[in-house]
């Protein structure tokens, strides 16, 4: 009743009696103090992080001059050429760039194959479909580090099995399908499990071949989620770091952005480092917007 | 003949479904598989349009034994319980849709879709996506996609389930009219016996996957083949160990002839006034009466009737 009342409080024009007004009240404080504990621990894990990171990369800095600890003898520097000097440092944009193509790439192919994977775990009855299912989750348990000794083992220049992938990009590549995996094929499983089956029998009493009624019947109902699959997938590669570590081999052709960022924390460079990494964020923020806002088109269309 | 069902059977596991069935169904005709929900109505309707496979017995359409013939080349019209549209499509490209895996050309498509929304009354609505329309109007919408491919056979599963009362009435007198004009032999699946009744030209009953009885709607209310159709096609009453309508019995004064009773109990539901007696045997019945006749009797609770089973036994509803 609470709830109800304060969700029309404008329309509502009969005063409510006190212990109806009281309890609106106490709803009100209530949901005014669960919002500031979300927002309070939002702002501490990513809010403040991520703000300090963006400001630290646009070279924003705070200063007092002469002593005391008045507030007004504070002052902020803005230096945006520290973001601009940090991407004319050499291989920076090389590494950015491999990064991007490398991700989208990655993102691409996991969403085609999610998309199969998916297919076949809703679809197919086989012996050990189970197994299968909890396969996908493997790479968000493995510590990232752990399959990047893994992928070097494998595939480096010792590799057991004679691919050597040391220091190119497929081996990187390798890696990142691998830590994206689950990203895809959970994105649109949940989907194509609710999929009314009525809408395929339609197209096949229409005469629907197999291809047909897959392309234009099942694909655009699962296109919002396969493209949140690709956001997500991308933002995970761009950010990625453990996994290619090793098999990049420290090498500047095969070193993508995370990789970049690390090297140069490792000589102190800071506020370079903020730069770079910044840069990856705003690419990464990119695509997630635009797939999620493209996503959310199409499922108003789609008036689920 | 239009469609012969010779002995078909189909089991989920142990349980089966459709157990043995065999019937016609007239070439051009309307007709409605009555059943309760688990009798297999629906199963039976899948089974013609190909969508499941029997286990044994045939089906023939026009004479040709389909049986074995894909679903794509049995040349079905399926409408399906929740419209099942193609949600990303225009109302005009859904409609449309069989006609282009049929390859036409766009010209023909166009006419034909044209055509079909002028039928449906849905050619304001061609640029519409499905979720802008109402529940009636999606319905609608896949009456006609299964139309555009000029089945030989349509088939309607609980076409009016999912819809408002109101619609839903609205809607059975309209495919009455629809089906007068375009006389596509159709068989439509429904477990609501007055939509049955108002629809049909051929009545199918099932339950427990098999046939109780087919024939004339009117006919089989009138002469039921068992107990359970009884039942089912309305509302019975005990009288003197016999089933019996409600509206099939008659209310008159304490000294006409029949059973005397005592009125226990009256409902006035509007269009008709339920009438529950205690008779002299002391066993219950209730009465269904037109609001005039129970005006006329004007009753009330406490009065000494008595009850008798109508000379002419009221047909229909």
């Amino acid at each position: 009743m609470a709830l109800a009342l304060s969700d029309h409080s404008s329309i509502v024009t009969i005063t409510p009696p006190p212990s109806r007004r009281r309890r609106f009240v106490v709803s009100k404080i209530g949901r005014i103090g669960g919002i500031s504990l979300i927002a309070t621990y939002l702002s501490i894990i990513v809010v403040i992080p991520v703000t300090a990171l963006v400001l630290h990369g646009i070279g924003f800095g705070i200063s007092t001059n002469g002593a005391g600890p008045a507030l007004w003898r504070w002052s902020w520097h803005l230096s945006p050429m520290v973001f601009i000097h940090a991407l004319q440092l050499p291989g920076a944009v090389h590494a950015i760039g491999l990064s991007l193509w490398l991700s989208l790439l990655v993102a691409f192919i996991n969403c085609v194959m999610g998309l199969a994977i998916a297919w076949v775990l809703v679809r197919d009855e086989f012996p050990g479909k189970r197994i299968l299912d909890g396969f996908i989750d493997l790479p968000f348990a493995l510590p990232t580090i752990v399959a990047g000794v893994v992928f070097v083992f494998l595939y480096g220049p010792a590799s057991p099995l004679h691919v050597d992938l040391f220091e190119t990009w497929i081996g990187l590549m390798v890696a990142l399908l691998f830590v994206t995996i689950p990203f895809s094929v959970r994105a649109v499983q949940p989907v194509l499990e609710h999929l009314d089956r009525a809408d395929e029998e339609a197209a096949l009493t229409l005469g629907a071949g197999p291809v047909r009624r897959y392309l234009t019947v099942v694909l655009p109902s699962l296109a919002p989620a396969a493209l949140a699959g690709f956001g997500l997938a991308f933002a995970r590669a761009i950010g990625e770091f453990g996994s290619i570590a090793l098999i990049s081999g420290g090498v500047a052709r095969t070193t993508p952005g995370s990789a970049y960022v690390f090297m140069l924390t490792g000589s102190f460079q800071w506020a370079q480092a903020a730069a770079v990494s910044t840069a990856l964020l705003l690419l990464s923020l990119v695509v997630l917007i635009t797939s999620s806002v493209a996503s959310r088109r199409i499922s108003k269309r789609l008036g689920s | 003949m239009a469609i012969l069902l010779n002995r078909v059977t189909k089991s989920y596991g142990s349980r089966r479904v459709v157990d043995d069935v065999t019937t016609s169904i007239d070439d051009g005709s309307l007709t409605v598989i009555l059943g309760p929900s688990g009798s297999g109505k629906s199963t039976l309707l899948r089974l013609i349009a190909g969508l499941e496979t029997l286990d044994s017995g045939t089906v023939a359409i026009d004479g040709q034994d389909v049986t074995f013939q894909d679903v794509r080349d049995r040349n079905i019209g399926f409408c399906f319980q929740h419209y099942a549209p193609f949600r990303h499509m225009t109302v005009a490209k859904n409609v449309g849709f069989g006609l282009k895996v049929r390859k036409q050309s766009r010209a023909d498509i166009d006419r034909r879709v044209g055509e079909l929304l002028e039928i449906v009354r849905l050619s304001d609505k061609a640029n519409r996506y499905p979720s802008q329309l109402s529940g009636g109007e999606r319905q609608r919408m896949a009456l006609a996609r299964a139309l555009a491919i000029e089945p030989r056979v349509l088939l309607l599963d609980e076409p009016f389930g999912a819809l408002d009362a109101q619609v839903r009435v609205e809607l059975r007198s309209w495919l009455r009219d629809f089906h007068h004009r375009i006389p596509v032999t159709t068989i439509m699946v429904t477990h609501d016996q007055q939509e049955a009744m108002e629809v049909a030209d051929q009545l199918i009953i099932m339950a427990e996957g098999a046939i109780q009885q087919t024939g004339d709607p009117r006919h089989i209310y009138a002469s039921p083949s068992n107990e359970f159709v009884q039942g089912f096609l309305g509302p019975i009453t005990n009288f003197g160990g016999v089933p019996v309508r409600p509206h099939d019995l008659e209310i008159r004064g304490a000294n006409a002839p029949g059973e005397h009773a005592v009125v226990t109990a009256i409902q006035n539901f509007g269009f008709e006034v339920r009438v529950d007696l205690r008779t002299e045997h002391d066993t219950s019945c209730w009465v269904q009466l037109s609001t005039r006749e129970a005006e006329t009797l004007s009753l009330s609770v406490g009065d000494a009737v008595t009850v008798s089973v109508r000379h002419e036994p009221a047909l229909m509803i």
